[in-house]
């Protein structure tokens, strides 16, 4: 990369003074906000809409702290098989087996754990090492013989619901007894790791902003506003404070929230700082672009479709430690909904637009819809129409600004 | 090889011993029945514009997808700065430093412009010696800079998506994309095709920036005006064959058009 054409570069040497007209100091306004880290501002206003909305009709019960402690609990499992979700979205494809994965896996871990008598460890590595296989076979389908995701997986679904049944034998539940896998998703953290772990992470990205504009000086290129950046760690920090100061007042940190925050940094680190994550954008937005470009997109197909499969076992083995069992009946709104939380969030059915930030933000509005209509007693005909209209809503929406874009790229 | 001028169909009054950068010598390519090229020679030299005309069918585009490595020819060979050298895929001709800008471009529209120059070649840095390469955002973008300010391609902002650029932006990044290769040679498929008056000015500008840093320069155009503009030397292909080749400072549209459509049948040499 050092050896830039030697004929191209002679008299550059200030290359900050170039084609590109020179901003010391970006403009700091309401727009930088929309397009920068905080593009989420309308999401995060239906949330406010829908908290408020609950609030007032639960009289006071939706925003305390054990209510809140449950329906972040409550979402883990929607979170984790979202992020596996946004992978494949991000690819421009669907995976419409990721319920029936996590299910199917989830019971190959209480099988061999409550029958083989397989410890912990095992049992999980094999649920996960059951969803790397699955994955291999939808992703087999689609990068190598290029048959549509979309039947892929739906067919998918239907043999790995009936592999489930063949797991699971004669028996529609099968109630895990390992207290290693049963402590996984109730566990509290410790105050000490409550606080601790939380504010460190936020430390590493205030000091990975602090490089990153210093190298950028350096470099004279356009900086950030530095009370953009300093407003945007505070606000971070702000909300983090908040949100382990209201899980504190009840029991703490729940464990499996944590592991579910876990995960979407790390796929966040994935795709926006790695090559992997950035050919990833690159196969979702233009798949033959990607390819002349020299990116193995049938290896890239692959490696997304494992991984989320492994995410969705995963989620399965959350899913399983909260309910302590494994049942026949797939949950009809889980798929659904774990897709619907990355479109809510902003990540483009069409592939190659989206923040995996937005499985927080989509789980959450689902959430909130899930846990506000138990509060006041709804049955669930009236929550699945409520959830039909704001998958509905937040497709459109992606439609109508993709529709935008479009018409705004050409010209 | 070093006398070009002995080259039936060149009447360009070459500096003896001058070695083409990019040369393709009886060149035939058939597709079944249809003989696309027949006998077909070309050359490019360093810091020349050559425009590639001819009506539809002509064989501009299979003779660019031989150079380019899309289609092997028939017959016929092809060497580069007088070395013959054997092209069988577009990465043989990307590794000799022939690059090639489709009409398609190529881009990925969700990208930036820095993510779409260095898609497939990113730069890294470590975070800890040995271990987390990520990318190296700074590096790129201040290349991409340097990049486009020394072909003089003008955009907002290299952190804008390639979606929200005009035509004529598009097809600055696409070729600035293959010059961050240091490629020898440049081939465009009609890079002014579906451009306004303001957007193409900035696309020939560019080319003419290609020229003055050396480069060899293939166009391919149905806009004559356009040729004229830029180009060197003209070469006319019809029905298959290389038929007329002119120099566009001592020719007329007049001639080349009827070049093209077999009117000065007079004229041909080949």
């Amino acid at each position: 990369m050092k050896s830039l054409e030697p004929n191209l570069t002679p008299h550059s040497p200030n290359p900050a003074d170039a084609a590109i007209v020179p901003q010391p100091a970006a403009k700091f306004n309401l727009r930088s906000l929309m397009q920068g880290d905080l593009g989420f501002i309308p999401v995060i206003l239906t949330l406010a809409l829908i908290t408020i909305y609950f609030q007032i009709t639960t009289s006071g019960v939706f925003l305390e702290a054990r209510n809140l402690s449950n329906l972040t609990q409550q979402i883990v499992t929607i979170a984790i098989l979202s992020v596996a979700a946004v992978l494949v979205l991000l690819l421009g494809e669907i995976d419409l087996s990721l319920a029936a994965v996590a299910y199917a896996c989830s019971a190959i871990m209480a099988t061999v754990s409550v029958y083989q008598g397989w410890n912990a460890g095992w049992a999980i590595l094999a649920a996960l090492v059951a969803g790397a296989l699955i994955g291999l076979i939808n992703g087999f389908f689609v990068a190598v013989l290029r048959v549509p995701s979309f039947i892929v997986t739906l067919a998918g679904s239907i043999g790995y619901a009936g592999l489930l049944l063949v797991v699971m034998g004669a028996q529609t539940t099968l109630v895990v007894r390992d207290p290693f896998i049963r402590a996984l998703a109730p566990t509290y953290l410790p105050a000490g790791w409550g606080w601790g772990l939380p504010l460190l992470c936020l430390g590493l990205y205030a000091l990975g902003v602090w490089y990153d504009q210093k190298r950028r000086s350096q470099a004279n290129l356009p900086v950030k506003h530095p009370t953009q950046l300093v407003l945007q760690l505070l606000g971070a920090t702000a909300v983090v404070v908040v949100l382990i100061f209201l899980f504190q007042s009840y029991q703490g940190v729940p464990q499996a929230v944590m592991i579910a925050l876990g995960l979407v940094v790390i796929a966040w680190l994935i795709l926006r700082k790695t090559t992997f994550g950035r050919h990833l954008y690159a196969v979702g937005g233009n798949a033959e672009a990607a390819r002349r470009a020299g990116i193995n997109v049938v290896q890239m197909k692959l490696i997304v479709f494992m991984s989320a499969s492994m995410l969705a076992a995963l989620a399965g083995v959350m899913m399983t430690s909260r309910s302590t069992a494994v049942a026949t009946q797939i949950s009809s709104t889980l798929l659904l909904n774990a897709i619907a939380a990355a479109v809510i969030g902003g990540v483009s059915l069409f592939g190659g637009k989206g923040s995996v930030w937005a499985v927080i933000l989509g789980a959450l509005v689902i959430g909130s819809l899930d846990n506000g209509l138990d509060l006041l007693n709804q049955d669930q005909g009236v929550k699945n129409m409520v959830q039909g209209g704001v998958l509905l809503l937040a497709v459109t929406a992606d439609a109508v600004v993709r529709r935008a874009g479009f018409a705004k790229g050409k010209k | 090889m070093a006398n070009i001028t002995s080259s039936p169909t060149s009447d360009r009054p070459f500096v003896k011993g001058q070695t083409p950068r990019l040369q393709l010598k009886n060149i035939s390519k058939s597709f079944g029945g249809v003989q696309a090229l027949s006998h077909v020679d070309f050359e490019v030299f360093d810091g020349e514009v050559v425009g590639l005309v001819g009506d539809n069918g002509a064989g501009k585009s299979t003779l660019v997808k031989t150079m380019s490595g899309a289609y092997t020819p028939d017959t016929g060979e092809i060497s580069i700065d007088g070395q013959p050298v054997a092209i069988s895929s577009p990465q043989d001709s990307t590794r000799l430093g022939i690059e090639t800008v489709y009409q398609d471009l190529a881009l990925c529209d969700n990208l930036d412009v820095v993510a779409n120059l260095w898609l497939g070649r990113e730069a890294h840095r470590t975070l800890f010696p040995g271990f987390f390469r990520i990318l190296d955002e700074t590096e790129m973008e201040q290349k991409t800079i340097e990049v486009l300010k020394t072909l003089d391609v003008k955009i907002p902002s290299v952190r804008s998506p390639v979606a929200s650029l005009s035509g004529g932006q598009r097809q600055c990044i696409a070729v600035a994309k293959t010059i961050l290769r240091q490629p020898k040679v440049v081939l465009l498929d009609e890079p002014t095709a579906a451009l306004g008056v303001a957007q193409t000015r900035q696309v020939l500008n560019l080319i003419l920036r290609l020229k003055e840093r050396g480069l060899a320069v293939v166009v391919i155009s149905h806009n004559l005006h356009d040729v004229f503009e830029v180009t060197d030397r003209i070469v006319v292909m019809r029905l298959g064959k290389r038929i007329r080749t002119f120099e566009t400072s001592q020719t007329t549209p007049e001639r080349v058009v009827g070049a093209i459509t077999g009117a000065e049948t007079e004229e041909i040499e080949a």
